[in-house]
């Protein structure tokens, strides 16, 4: 260099301190990066921990969704009729006809579970407009969701970890867990009284978060949603569905579907002031105002392992401009989750069955 | 202008400095977003996409500016294996700074996502969904992540290195200062 500046020579020990100074710089830098990524919290609630005590409830998780894991694929269309567009802007809610990606599912972290022991079933929906913008919604059966909050979620989740002696969850975990959430009760009395029925045609799919509409003008709306069937509810005792063997949904369903498709009709409930936005486990009055904006029709049913459904999250956090999240925390939280779940199961390929899982095959 | 430079022009620093921040927010960003549950987390998404592209234009801005304005040239008298490193290393950085922004969005096509940037501003998708190529593109997103986050710490140390130790008027060459006389 041409104009090296005079320099007088560092000393040892100054050489010293100053290769000090500059490891002290790396260490914080490094230790700062590793306190955002939770190194330094072992108590932080992450999305991984969520994930694999989702995967603790027996069965085996790899290359699956780590909830909802038994299901089926479906196709079909969403209707708008337009009243939507009244509340929201959203592109898919204007009078028209938009396909549908979904999914049918059962609340277990097991592939191969008999489908009596999903007390919770679930649809998905990916609906897309013509401009690209994409609605994602996962709902359940369940008028609330059982919890509201992550931590909640999270520790309703561990009270269902299977005791590896016994093959089960332990039936005190969830007791306790009953007994210090208060808010799990609404869930737990729609979980003990409604009928079970063999079938994902007749059942409701509720939003459970609340969402925000905005509307033309920039006016935002409170909302929930539901799908609500289009057919007779078809209860059957318990005793007579275990003996209907383990997958007699998806049977329900590929049989309803060869007589035609099956219709559900989207109801958006607007909340009145004071109406929980943040509260899962709480059901607003039923006198509040509900519109039907649409109808969605299922016209055929596809095995997940190879289906259109296989390759995609359903993110409820995925909406278009016109639909906003509220301030309920399980939303971000399900997003997080939902991801890593995503992130894991295309990483197990090689573990994904890339056909369907034998009649009645145990895990 | 026509003598060679000792420092980098203005721009370039201006550039490097911007970035500098920008980087280092956005690789705390991303390491914090996919280490919590806490709605802070949807946040830290919708600033992660739309800062990703700016980091890939303001890249793309760079490298031109580099290829033409040049830079000062390292120090002759320092070592063989230092003069490598130091090419090496902004080879690296380079490479990371313009392939991470493009593995983000490439492994969220991948993944069926839309690539939203803010409201109604969403990007086409650069690669197929499939599910094989976004755990490869997810997984080579936080690899690179890492990895640029480490070769940032050596260009950090590297840079006090010239600065405290060799003085040697490198690290002056990127850092605004009064001129020496």
């Amino acid at each position: 260099m041409p104009h090296q500046p005079h320099t007088i020579p560092l000393s040892p020990a100054q050489i010293a301190l100053r290769l000090a100074g500059i490891g002290a710089v790396l260490a914080v830098s490094g230790a700062g990066f590793a306190y955002a990524g939770g190194w330094f919290s072992p108590a932080r609630l992450t999305p991984a921990r969520i994930v694999t005590a989702l995967a603790d409830r027996g069965g085996d998780p790899l290359g699956h969704r780590r909830n909802h894991s038994k299901g089926v694929c479906f196709t079909g269309d969403f209707a708008a009729n337009g009243q939507g567009a009244h509340y929201s802007t959203a592109a898919v809610l204007a009078k028209g006809d938009y396909p549908v990606t979904g999914r049918f599912g059962i609340a277990t972290g097991n592939l191969l579970a008999a489908d009596i022991t999903g007390r919770v079933k679930s649809m998905a929906i990916r609906i897309v407009a013509p401009n690209g913008a994409e609605w994602r919604s996962g709902m359940n059966d369940s008028p609330v969701f059982a919890v509201a909050t992550p931590q909640a979620f999270y520790e309703m989740t561990q009270a269902q970890d299977v005791d590896p002696a016994t093959g089960k969850p332990d039936p005190a975990a969830m007791k306790h867990f009953a007994k210090t959430h208060p808010g799990f009760a609404p869930f737990a009395a729609w979980a003990k009284t409604t009928p079970w029925t063999p079938s994902w045609a007749d059942q409701p799919y509720n939003s459970l978060n609340a969402f925000r509409f905005i509307d033309a003008g920039g006016d935002r709306h409170l909302v929930r949603w539901s799908m609500q069937p289009t057919v007779p509810l078809d209860p059957v005792p318990v005793a007579e569905l275990a003996k209907l063997g383990p997958n007699y949904l998806q049977n329900d369903l590929s049989q309803r579907l060869t007589k035609g498709p099956l219709t559900w009709h989207l109801i958006v409930t607007l909340a009145a002031p004071g109406d929980p936005s943040n509260d899962a486990t709480k059901a607003w009055p039923t006198d509040r105002t509900h519109v039907v904006v649409g109808t969605l029709t299922v016209n055929q049913t596809q095995p997940e392992a190879n289906g259109p459904c296989r390759d995609l999250n359903y993110d409820p956090t995925i909406l278009p401009t016109g639909i906003q999240i509220s301030d309920d925390p399980l939303l971000p939280a399900r997003s997080a989750a939902y991801a890593k779940s995503f992130d894991l199961r295309t990483s197990e390929a090689a573990d994904y069955p890339r056909k369907t899982p034998a009649e009645g095959s145990k895990p | 202008m026509t003598r060679q430079r000792e420092t980098f022009s203005p721009l370039q620093r201006g550039l490097h400095w911007a970035m500098a921040v920008l980087v280092i927010a956005m690789l705390f960003i991303g390491i914090g977003m996919v280490t919590t549950l806490h709605p802070v987390y949807l946040t830290l998404v919708a600033i992660h996409k739309p800062l990703g592209i700016v980091i890939l234009i303001l890249v793309l801005l760079r490298l031109a500016v580099r290829l033409k304005q040049g830079k000062p040239p390292l120090p002759d008298d320092l070592p063989r294996l230092q003069h490598l490193g130091a090419h090496a290393s902004h080879l690296l950085l380079y490479a990371l700074l313009f392939a991470q922004p493009l593995l983000g969005w490439a492994m969220l096509s991948a993944g069926g996502y839309p690539v939203v940037l803010y409201g109604p501003i969403r990007l086409p998708p650069i690669a197929p969904h499939n599910d094989a190529l976004h755990a490869v593109l997810r997984a080579g997103h936080t690899w690179c992540a890492y990895l640029l986050f480490a070769t940032i710490l050596l260009h950090l140390a590297a840079a006090l290195f010239h600065g405290l130790i060799r003085r040697d008027g490198v690290l002056g060459s990127m850092v605004f200062r009064r001129e020496r006389v």
